[in-house]
């Protein structure tokens, strides 16, 4: 019998310490896969954030760096222009990316760093004990927001792709979701094509992952990727922004 | 028809790498997947593949969280 479903290299492997259904190990796994199938293993740096993945350079068999909390972009500019020749991506959940780190995001977009960005969007902070993200959506329960996100509280969801879209140093920003098979192997395709445009000099590019946190939302696996289907997708439409 | 299970894809599930999310289960077209009755060390119930007319769809491998599916024909 041969092997016809195999991990890729790239991954380590050992048991995660994410939570049952966390969408994380998706994604590491599908990054691993891309790098695999484009053969940058050798070349590649990942930056790896604060939050849940904060130890994702335990599962991944390249180089790796760890930043301080939102500063993964500013640490992976740095890591770029010294070292043009690698290729660099930064890994980073709603609360390192779209809040302490906002400033971060939004200069190295506009600077146009060529760069490739992996946002794990799970609308709530993870890491922390399940408080509210920028991008938690209204209505949802958090530690923080216990009787649901209010917007004259707390402001809207966060759309931070839609925001950086209209930075002219942004050469690619898509949408995807983790809430079943085939949307995996959509955001599979644009992770590939985020690393194609760095490895062509294009510029910043981003793929935003809808992923779930069954842990925080207080859902089983199997009703956090149907929440995903029904009302997350429903506050982040899916597909390429630029 | 009459199946030949022998020449079928087989999906092994890794049932100590298994947390029991349960994402295979609902996504196998087939249904092929079930919860096993034995729990693991980590204390749960891992999912386990029972032997059918497997398509090779690999959506149980894809969805898997933590790779714990391998898929042989
Ligand atoms: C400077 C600083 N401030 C606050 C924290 C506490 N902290 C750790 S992780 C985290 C949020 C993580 O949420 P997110 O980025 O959404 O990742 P997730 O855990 O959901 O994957 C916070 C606020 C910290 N580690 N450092
Ligand atoms: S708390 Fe949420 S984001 Fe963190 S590992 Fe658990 S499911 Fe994943």
């Amino acid at each position: 019998m041969e092997k016809i479903y195999n991990l890729p290299e790239s991954l380590i492997d050992v048991s995660t310490h994410y939570c049952p259904g966390c969408g994380h190990g998706i994604v590491h796994r599908i990054i691993c896969e891309v790098i695999d199938e484009l053969n940058i293993r050798q070349k590649i740096i990942g930056v790896a954030p604060i939050g849940c993945a904060v130890i994702a350079y335990k599962y991944w068999d390249f180089d790796c760096c760890e930043a301080a909390h939102g500063r993964a972009l500013a640490v992976a500019t740095g890591i770029k222009r010294v070292r043009p020749a690698n290729i660099v991506f930064t890994y980073q959940g709603d609360g390192d990316l779209a809040a302490i780190g906002c400033a971060e995001t939004i200069h190295a977009a506009n600077r146009g760093e060529n760069l490739t960005t992996i946002f794990i969007n799970n609308a709530i902070y993870g890491m922390t004990g399940g408080q509210m993200a920028p991008t938690t959506l209204l209505t949802q329960k958090t530690a923080t927001t216990p009787a649901g996100r209010d917007a004259k509280l707390e402001g809207y969801p966060l759309k931070i792709s839609e925001l950086l879209a209209q930075l002219e140093g942004v050469a690619y920003i898509e949408r995807t979701s983790t809430d079943s098979p085939k949307a995996v192997l959509i955001t599979k395709k644009a992770i590939k094509e985020a690393f194609q445009n760095q490895i062509d000099g294009k510029g910043f590019s981003m793929v935003e992952v809808l992923s779930p946190c069954p842990t925080y939302w207080g859902l089983k696996p199997v009703d956090a990727v149907k929440w995903m289907r029904e009302v997350m997708i429903k506050e982040f439409p899916l597909g390429r922004i630029k | 028809m009459i199946y030949n299970f022998k020449t079928m894809p087989k999906v092994k599930i890794n049932r100590e790498r298994c947390k029991g999310c349960q994402l295979c289960l609902i996504y196998c077209p087939k249904g092929l997947i079930e919860k096993d009755k034995n729990l693991n060390k980590k204390g749960i119930q891992p999912l386990v593949f029972r032997n059918g007319e497997c398509n090779g769809c690999k959506f149980c491998a894809i969805i898997c969280p933590d790779g714990a599916v391998e898929i042989y024909k």
